[in-house]
C-alpha cells in the first residue's frame, strides 16, 4: 500500500504556483495555457549528512566538499550556469574535473531546450558513478522558486533563478551546521557559481554570491592541472578575451537564413532539408539526399557548402535548373591544395591563392559537365542539426612553428598555439583549435571537438579533448576507431554486473526438479543429439542445431537458440546497457561485446558437453523440406559437439562416419539445399561483399602476416538456412502476438534510379543488361552477368549491385504498414531478428516477445508501449550500422598492415578491377584484399570520356609503351602496385597504389 | 509534445512539483450558487466545476416521470472560456452529452431514487475551468452537491484519475499528463468499497490496468475523506448560525456518519 497524500496549497501562495497565460499559436490562434507547481520543503540538497534535510541515504555530494582548490581552503561544491554545460561539456566530463557538481533543474531544462545531445551527455553525466553530481530541483523548492517578472526576458529569468539558488544554497550549508560551543568551528565549504555571461557574474557579485567565470575558475589550480584543464575549454569564451576579434574581417561564408524564413521555406517547398553527405573524393563536393528530387541536390564549391559538416542535417536551396551541375569527375584532396594554409593566416593574401586553386578545380568540373546529364544543384542556406562529435585528428608537424631552437625555454612551450588538426576522415574539414601544448601533440593521434564556425573563418573552430596515443600504434588507432563510430567499449559498471548471477563461473543449470523456477515449463531436450556450427575460435556460441527422421517419414530439425532472456531481464541496468550498446562490435583484433563476457561467453554460450538454457524452434518437416508444423519451447539442452564450417564440412563428406552426428548433419544439409533452393526460386538475391580475413601472427601480439578472403563452404550455408528459417518463423509468431509493437526487421527495395549507373555501365561496357524490376529478377540477371575469362567478375557486379541497395533495418511492425515488412534481399514478407542474443539487442526483444507469445512469461509493460519500442530499435539500428562502418574501417587498417609486413620494401603488386574512372583517375578494387583504392594521373594529360567511362592515355605521353593510346575503362582489369607510403609530416600510413599495367603511371 | 515535458523525471518529479501518489489541492466551496437546491464549487488544482442540483421536484416533462423512482437529468455545459483553445460546444455536442450520460449512470445506484416517485432530480454542471481530470472533478462536485440538497446517497462518490507513464503508475492527472499517458477514471464508494464507475479512453495494458484500478481506489478513499470534512464544517456552520434550538434534533451528526 503506497502513502497517498493531497498535496495542499496555501491560497497565499497562488501568486507563485498558478500561471495564466494566453499565448499566440504559429497560426494565429490563442491559446489560454494553465500550469500550476507545487513547491515543497522535502527537495534534497544532495549533501551527504546534512541536518536540516531528510536524508533517503542516496546523496552524492561529500559532506566538506571539494578541498583541492587553493582559493577555497574550507572545501566548496560548484554551480555551474546553463552556458557552462552547452559551451564546456567536455570540460565538465573530464575525469579530471573532480570538483562535486550541483546541477539545478532550471539549467537541466534550459540545456534541453537548446541542445538535445548536449542534454543527454548531461543526463549521463548526473548518473555516472565516477563524480559526485547532484540535481537540485530548484523549481520545486519553496525557498528557491521565482517566477518571471514583467519586462523581464525568459533567459533573464532564469538567470535570477539560478543566482537564488547559489544564494539559498550557501544559507542553507551555514545553518545546517550551527556553530556548537566548545567544539571547533565547522567548516563552511562554499557554493561557487560558475558563468560565462558577464552581466550575470557581475549581478551576482551584487548579491554576495560567489561567482567566477570558468576560465578563471581554472586557471588557479596548480599549474600542473590548470594547463590540461585549460586545453579543454571550448573556444567560445575567446569572445570574451578578444571581444572585437570578428570586427574587421570580410566573410568567407554567407550568413544563414534566419529559423522563421527556413521554417516558412520549408513549409512552401523551396527549401529542402536533408542529411548533408561529404564527398570522399572531393573536399569541395557534397550532396544532400531531399525527397522533391530522385537524385540528391550537389553542392559545388566552398560557399555553397556553406559550414555543412558531414552528418549534419542541412537546409538547402536549390538553384534555376541553367546553373545545375554534374558530379565531378575529377579528385580534389585537401591535403594536396590546402597543404600551405597556415591556422593562423585566414584573411591574408595567401587566401587569394587558396581561392584561385579552388576555383580552378571547380571550373574544371564545370568544363566536363556540359554533355552529362545535370543534377539538381544547390546551395546551404541553414543547419537544422549539428552533428558534431568528437573527431579524432592529428597535428601536423608542418604546422608548428620552428620551435626546435627556442623550445628550451618553457615560456615558449606554454605559450598559445593556433593549430590545424587533421581529421583520419577525409569527410570532415580540418579543425583550428587553440594549445599549449602544440609540441607535444604532433605524432599523437588526439581527439577533437567542434565548438563553432563562424562564416568569417575558413575552418570551423574547436578545442582539445585528449590524447589518445602514438600516431599509428594500434591501441591509439583502436579507440580512435571506435570513438569515431560513437562505440562505447567501457568496462561494464558495478550495477551492470550486479545484474549477473551472484555464482559466477560456478553457475550451472539446476537439477531437474518440477517446483525449481528455471525448470518451470521447459522442455528437457538433453537427450537430443545437438551440436553447434562456428567459425573458427568462435566463444559466444549462440545457436545449436539438430535433426532426426520421424516414424512418418518426416524429419523433425530444431534451432537451439541461448536463451539471454533468462539472463537478462527488462528494466535493470545490464538491460539498459545492453540497449545502449546494440550490437557486439567485432573488430580484428578486439571484440567490444553487447553483454558481460560471463554470459557471452559461458553462461550463455552453447558450448559443448555442458547442460544449457535454450530457446528452442522445432519444426516439423517433410522430406521436401516443407514446414509441416513449428513449435517454440524453452528448453535445456546438452550439446554434443562444437564444430567450426571446415571440421563439420570434412565430418560430412567422410564416408566412412556414420555416427549419429554425422548422419545428423548430412540430414541438416539435405534440408537447407532444398530450403536454399526454394528460397532462390522465390527471388532472393545472392549478394556479395568483400570479405577478407585477417590472419593473425599469435593471440598475444596482433601483428597480422596475411590477408585472405573468406570462404564459402556448404556448411555456411546449412546454417544460415537454418537460421533464416527460424527468424522467419519466430517473426511470423511474434506479428501474431502483438500486432503493434513486434520487433521486425526489413529490407526495403532500393529506388530503380540507384541502378541507373551500374545499369549504364554494364550495358555500355559489357552489353550486359540488368533487370531490377524485382529482386528475383535482378537475381536472375546478376547470374548472367558472367565473363567467362573472369570469374571474379561476377562477384565484383554483385558488390556494385548491393551498394546500390538500401540496408536493412529494424522496425516496429505497428510503426509502418504491412505491405512494407518485406526483406528484399532474402524476398521474406515478414523477417526479424532471433538468432544471436548474445550479440545483438534486437534478438532479445524478440526473445522477450517470444517468450510472451507461448505464454512462458508475461511481457513486460515497456514492450507494449510502440514508441518505447520505436526509440531503442533507433538505437539499435545505428549501432548496427555504426558497428558494421567500424567492423570495416579495422579490416581496412589490418590490411594496410599486412601489406606493410608482407611485400619486400613494402609493396605488392595485385590485380585489380576498374570501378570507376575520374578525369585524372581511377578507382579500383584489389578483390584479393578486398580494399578500394585511387591511383591518380597528373592533369591533362588524359582524355576522359564521361559517357563512356573510359580513360584514354594518347600515345604522345611518354608513359606509352609502343605507339598506341591506351584506353582503360571500368571493369577492366590493371594490375596496381599497392604500397604503404608514410606521410613525412603526419606520419600516417596511407596506402598508395599506382598502375603497373596496362601502363606504367608513374611516369605519368 | 511529449518531447518538451517530462512526465516525470529522474527525481521522480512530476511536471508541476507533485510525487507519483499526490493528489492537486482540493477546495470545496458549499455555498448556496442562486435557487439551486444544492450547489458546490470543486477545484481540483486548476480544474474547476460548478454543479448545482435542483429537486427532487416534478417533471417537466411528462413522458420522462417514472411512477416508482425519480429520475435523474444530468446537463454538463462547458463555458467557452474554460479549455486552452477558446471554443463554444453546443448542447448537442456528443462528448458533452457522453459525460452527462455518465455521470447520469454513476449515480442512479447511488441516489436513492425510490424514495421519490414521479418525479425528477436535475444536476446541472457548468465546467469551469479545465487543467486535467475532468470527469473525476464532476463526479466529486455531484457528490458534493446532491449531498448538499439533502438528497440522501447511500454513499459519497469519490472519482480519481490514475494512469501509468512507462511502468511508473501516477495519480490525479494534469492534462499536459493526460494527453500523453494512458489513464483509467475510477469512481468507488468508499463505505462499501464498490465501484460505480470505470472509464477508459485510451489502452492500457492489462496487467498494469489491475494496478492503477487498485491504486485509484485507494485514492479514492483519500478524496472521501476531504469530502467529508467540507461537508461537516459546512454543516456545522449551518448548526451553529441556527442557534441552539435545532441542537435537539441532535441526529444531524450521527446521521452523517453513515456516510
Amino acid at each position: 500500500m503506497v502513502d497517498i497524500t493531497i498535496r495542499k496549497r496555501p491560497r497565499t501562495e497562488a501568486v507563485v504556483t498558478q500561471r495564466k497565460f494566453f499565448k499566440k499559436t504559429a497560426r494565429g490562434k490563442v491559446i489560454k495555457v494553465l500550469r500550476e507547481r507545487y513547491l515543497r520543503d522535502d527537495v534534497g540538497c544532495g549533501i551527504q549528512s546534512c541536518s536540516s534535510c531528510e536524508s533517503s541515504g542516496d546523496q552524492t555530494l561529500p559532506f566538506s566538499g571539494d578541498l583541492a582548490h587553493n582559493s577555497f581552503p574550507d572545501g566548496y561544491f560548484v554551480l555551474p550556469d546553463t552556458n557552462v554545460f552547452l559551451s564546456q561539456m567536455d570540460l565538465m566530463e573530464s575525469s579530471l574535473f573532480k570538483a562535486p557538481i550541483i546541477v539545478l533543474q532550471t539549467v537541466m531544462e534550459e540545456v534541453r531546450h537548446r541542445s538535445i545531445p548536449l542534454y543527454n551527455r548531461l543526463k549521463t553525466l548526473v548518473r555516472t558513478d565516477e563524480k559526485p553530481v547532484w540535481v537540485f530541483y530548484n523549481e520545486y523548492r519553496s525557498e528557491t522558486a521565482i517566477i518571471r517578472e514583467d519586462n523581464e526576458s525568459p533567459n533573464d529569468r532564469n538567470d535570477r533563478g539560478i543566482r537564488k539558488a547559489a544564494e539559498w544554497y550557501n544559507t542553507h550549508i551555514g545553518l545546517s551546521r550551527p556553530i556548537i560551543r566548545g567544539q571547533a568551528k565547522p567548516k563552511i565549504p562554499t557554493v561557487l557559481l560558475l558563468t560565462e555571461d558577464a552581466a550575470n557574474r557581475k549581478k551576482a557579485e551584487n548579491n554576495g554570491i560567489p561567482v567566477s567565470s570558468i576560465r578563471k575558475y581554472i586557471s588557479s589550480f596548480p599549474e600542473s592541472v590548470a594547463a590540461q584543464l585549460l586545453d579543454l575549454l571550448s573556444s567560445q569564451d575567446d569572445n570574451e578575451i578578444e571581444p572585437t576579434r570578428a570586427g574587421g574581417k570580410q566573410a568567407i561564408y554567407p550568413e544563414y537564413f534566419s529559423e522563421s524564413i527556413l521554417q516558412a521555406g520549408l513549409s512552401t517547398g523551396r527549401l529542402h532539408k536533408g542529411h548533408f553527405n561529404a564527398n570522399t573524393y572531393n573536399y569541395l563536393q557534397g550532396s544532400v539526399s531531399v525527397p522533391a528530387f530522385p537524385k540528391p541536390v550537389l553542392l559545388i564549391g566552398r560557399e555553397n557548402l556553406n559550414r555543412a559538416v558531414q552528418g549534419d542535417i542541412v537546409v538547402v536551396e536549390v538553384f534555376d535548373e541553367a546553373k545545375w551541375g554534374v558530379e565531378g569527375d575529377e579528385v580534389v584532396d585537401q591535403e594536396a591544395t590546402l597543404k600551405n594554409d597556415d591556422a593562423d593566416s585566414d584573411e591574408d593574401e595567401e587566401n587569394d591563392d587558396i581561392t584561385r586553386q579552388e576555383a580552378k578545380a571547380i571550373r574544371a568540373s564545370d568544363s566536363a559537365a556540359q554533355q552529362r546529364e545535370k543534377q539538381p544543384t544547390g546551395r546551404v542556406v541553414g543547419i537544422v542539426k549539428r552533428n558534431w562529435r568528437p573527431i579524432v585528428c592529428h597535428i601536423d608537424a608542418t604546422a608548428l612553428p620552428s620551435t626546435g631552437a627556442t623550445s628550451s625555454t618553457s615560456a615558449s612551450t606554454l605559450s598559445t598555439q593556433t593549430l590545424l588538426a587533421h581529421p583520419t576522415s577525409t569527410l570532415l574539414p580540418r579543425i583550428r583549435i587553440r594549445t599549449r601544448q602544440g609540441s607535444a601533440l604532433v605524432n599523437k593521434k588526439i581527439l577533437v571537438a567542434i565548438d563553432a564556425w563562424v562564416p568569417t573563418s575558413r575552418y570551423p573552430d574547436g578545442h582539445f579533448v585528449r590524447v589518445l596515443g602514438d600516431v599509428g600504434g594500434e591501441d591509439a588507432e583502436r579507440e580512435g576507431l571506435m570513438l569515431e563510430f560513437g562505440i562505447s567499449y567501457g568496462a561494464f559498471g558495478s550495477a551492470i554486473l550486479g545484474c549477473l548471477p551472484p555464482e559466477g563461473d560456478s553457475w550451472v543449470v539446476p537439477p531437474k526438479s518440477d517446483d525449481n523456477p528455471v525448470w518451470k515449463r521447459r522442455e528437457d531436450l538433453r537427450d537430443l543429439t545437438i551440436c553447434s556450427i562456428d567459425p573458427p575460435n568462435c566463444q559466444d556460441i549462440d545457436d545449436a542445431l539438430h535433426a532426426r527422421p520421424l516414424p512418418n517419414g518426416n524429419i523433425e530439425a530444431g534451432v537451439h537458440i541461448a536463451d539471454v532472456s533468462n539472463f537478462v531481464h527488462a528494466d535493470t541496468p545490464m538491460d539498459t546497457e545492453a540497449s545502449a550498446r546494440g550490437t557486439t562490435v567485432y573488430l580484428v583484433d578486439k571484440r567490444i561485446d553487447m553483454l558481460p563476457a560471463l554470459l557471452g561467453t559461458n553462461l550463455c554460450s552453447l558450448r559443448p558437453n555442458v547442460e544449457r538454457l535454450a530457446f528452442s524452434a522445432i519444426w516439423e518437416l517433410t522430406p521436401e523440406a516443407e514446414i509441416v508444423n513449428v513449435r517454440f519451447t524453452k528448453s535445456v539442452i546438452r550439446s554434443k559437439a562444437a564444430f567450426t564450417y571446415e571440421e563439420a564440412q570434412i565430418r560430412k563428406d567422410d564416408p566412412n562416419r556414420q555416427d549419429e552426428l554425422t548422419t545428423a548433419i548430412r540430414l541438416l544439409n539435405t534440408l537447407a539445399q532444398k530450403l536454399k533452393a526454394a528460397r532462390m526460386a522465390a527471388g532472393a538475391l545472392n549478394l556479395a561483399s568483400p570479405e577478407v580475413k585477417i590472419h593473425l601472427d599469435s593471440a598475444e601480439s596482433s601483428d597480422p602476416i596475411d590477408v585472405e578472403q573468406k570462404e564459402m563452404r556448404e556448411t555456411n550455408s546449412l546454417v544460415e538456412e537454418f537460421m533464416l528459417l527460424a527468424n522467419i518463423s519466430v517473426a511470423n509468431k511474434i506479428w501474431e502476438a502483438f500486432p503493434a509493437t513486434a520487433v521486425l526487421r526489413r529490407h526495403l527495395p532500393p529506388p530503380r534510379t540507384n541502378f541507373d549507373k551500374l545499369k549504364d555501365i554494364l550495358q555500355k561496357r559489357k552489353g550486359m543488361t540488368l533487370d531490377v524490376s524485382s529482386s528475383g529478377a535482378l537475381a536472375d540477371s546478376l547470374d548472367k552477368c558472367v565473363d567467362p575469362t573472369e570469374p571474379a567478375f561476377n562477384t565484383l557486379v554483385r558488390i556494385m549491385a548491393t551498394r546500390c541497395m538500401l540496408s536493412a533495418e529494424y522496425f516496429c511492425s505497428g510503426s509502418v504498414g504491412r505491405d512494407t515488412f518485406g526483406h528484399y534481399g532474402l524476398a521474406s514478407s515478414i523477417y526479424t531478428h532471433f538468432t544471436s542474443p548474445i550479440r545483438r539487442y534486437a534478438d532479445v526483444l524478440a526473445h522477450r516477445q517470444l517468450s510472451a507469445a507461448i505464454d512462458y512469461t508475461p511481457l513486460h509493460a515497456s514492450l507494449h508501449s510502440k514508441p518505447h519500442v520505436e526509440r531503442i530499435l533507433e538505437v539499435v539500428n545505428r549501432r548496427h550500422r555504426m558497428a558494421q562502418m567500424a567492423g570495416r574501417a579495422s579490416v581496412e587498417y589490418y590490411v594496410g598492415l599486412a601489406l606493410k609486413n608482407r611485400g619486400d620494401r613494402q609493396q605488392v603488386t595485385e590485380e585489380a578491377f576498374v570501378i570507376r574512372t575520374f578525369r585524372n583517375g581511377l578507382g579500383v578494387f584489389v578483390s584479393k584484399l578486398g580494399i578500394e583504392g585511387l591511383v591518380m594521373f597528373k592533369r591533362d594529360i588524359t582524355q576522359f570520356d564521361a559517357d563512356n567511362y573510359t580513360v584514354t592515355i594518347p600515345a604522345s605521353s611518354k608513359a606509352v609503351p609502343g605507339n598506341k593510346d591506351v584506353t582503360i575503362s571500368v571493369f577492366d582489369k590493371v594490375v596496381v602496385k599497392i604500397e604503404v607510403e608514410k606521410d613525412k609530416n603526419t606520419q600516417k600510413g596511407k596506402v598508395k597504389m599506382t598502375l603497373v599495367h596496362p601502363i606504367d603511371s608513374r611516369a605519368l | 509534445m511529449g518531447s518538451r515535458v517530462e512526465i516525470l523525471n529522474d527525481g521522480g518529479f512530476r511536471s508541476d512539483g507533485r510525487r507519483q501518489y499526490e493528489l492537486r489541492d482540493i477546495t470545496i466551496d458549499l455555498s448556496p450558487q442562486g435557487v439551486a437546491d444544492g450547489s458546490a464549487i470543486l477545484t481540483h488544482g486548476l480544474t474547476q466545476v460548478l454543479v448545482s442540483v435542483f429537486g427532487p421536484r416534478e417533471a417537466k416533462m411528462r413522458s420522462q416521470t417514472m411512477h416508482d423512482r425519480a429520475n435523474i437529468n444530468v446537463e454538463v455545459a462547458m463555458a467557452a472560456f474554460s479549455t486552452g483553445e477558446r471554443r463554444k460546444r453546443s448542447r448537442g455536442d456528443k462528448r458533452i452529452l457522453e459525460m452527462a450520460a455518465t455521470i447520469k449512470s454513476t449515480f442512479e445506484p447511488v441516489v436513492q431514487t425510490s424514495l421519490y416517485p414521479r418525479s425528477q432530480i436535475d444536476i446541472f454542471v457548468q465546467v469551469l475551468q479545465q487543467d486535467g481530470g475532468l470527469l473525476q472533478a464532476c463526479i466529486n462536485a455531484t457528490t458534493l452537491a446532491l449531498a448538499n440538497a439533502g438528497i440522501p446517497l447511500l454513499d459519497f462518490v469519490c472519482a480519481v484519475t490514475g494512469g501509468v507513464h512507462s511502468t511508473s503508475p501516477m495519480l490525479d492527472l494534469t492534462l499536459l499528463e493526460e494527453n500523453d499517458i494512458p489513464h483509467v477514471t475510477v469512481a468507488v464508494m468508499p463505505k462499501t468499497d464498490k465501484v460505480t464507475l470505470v472509464t477508459m479512453e485510451t489502452r492500457l495494458h492489462v496487467e498494469r490496468f489491475e494496478e492503477i484500478f487498485r491504486l485509484a481506489g485507494q485514492a479514492g478513499k483519500v478524496i472521501h475523506g476531504e469530502i467529508k470534512r467540507a461537508i461537516r464544517e459546512r454543516t456545522e456552520r449551518l448548526v451553529t448560525s441556527m442557534g441552539s434550538s435545532t441542537r435537539v434534533h441532535g441526529g444531524e451528526d450521527d446521521a452523517m456518519n453513515e456516510y
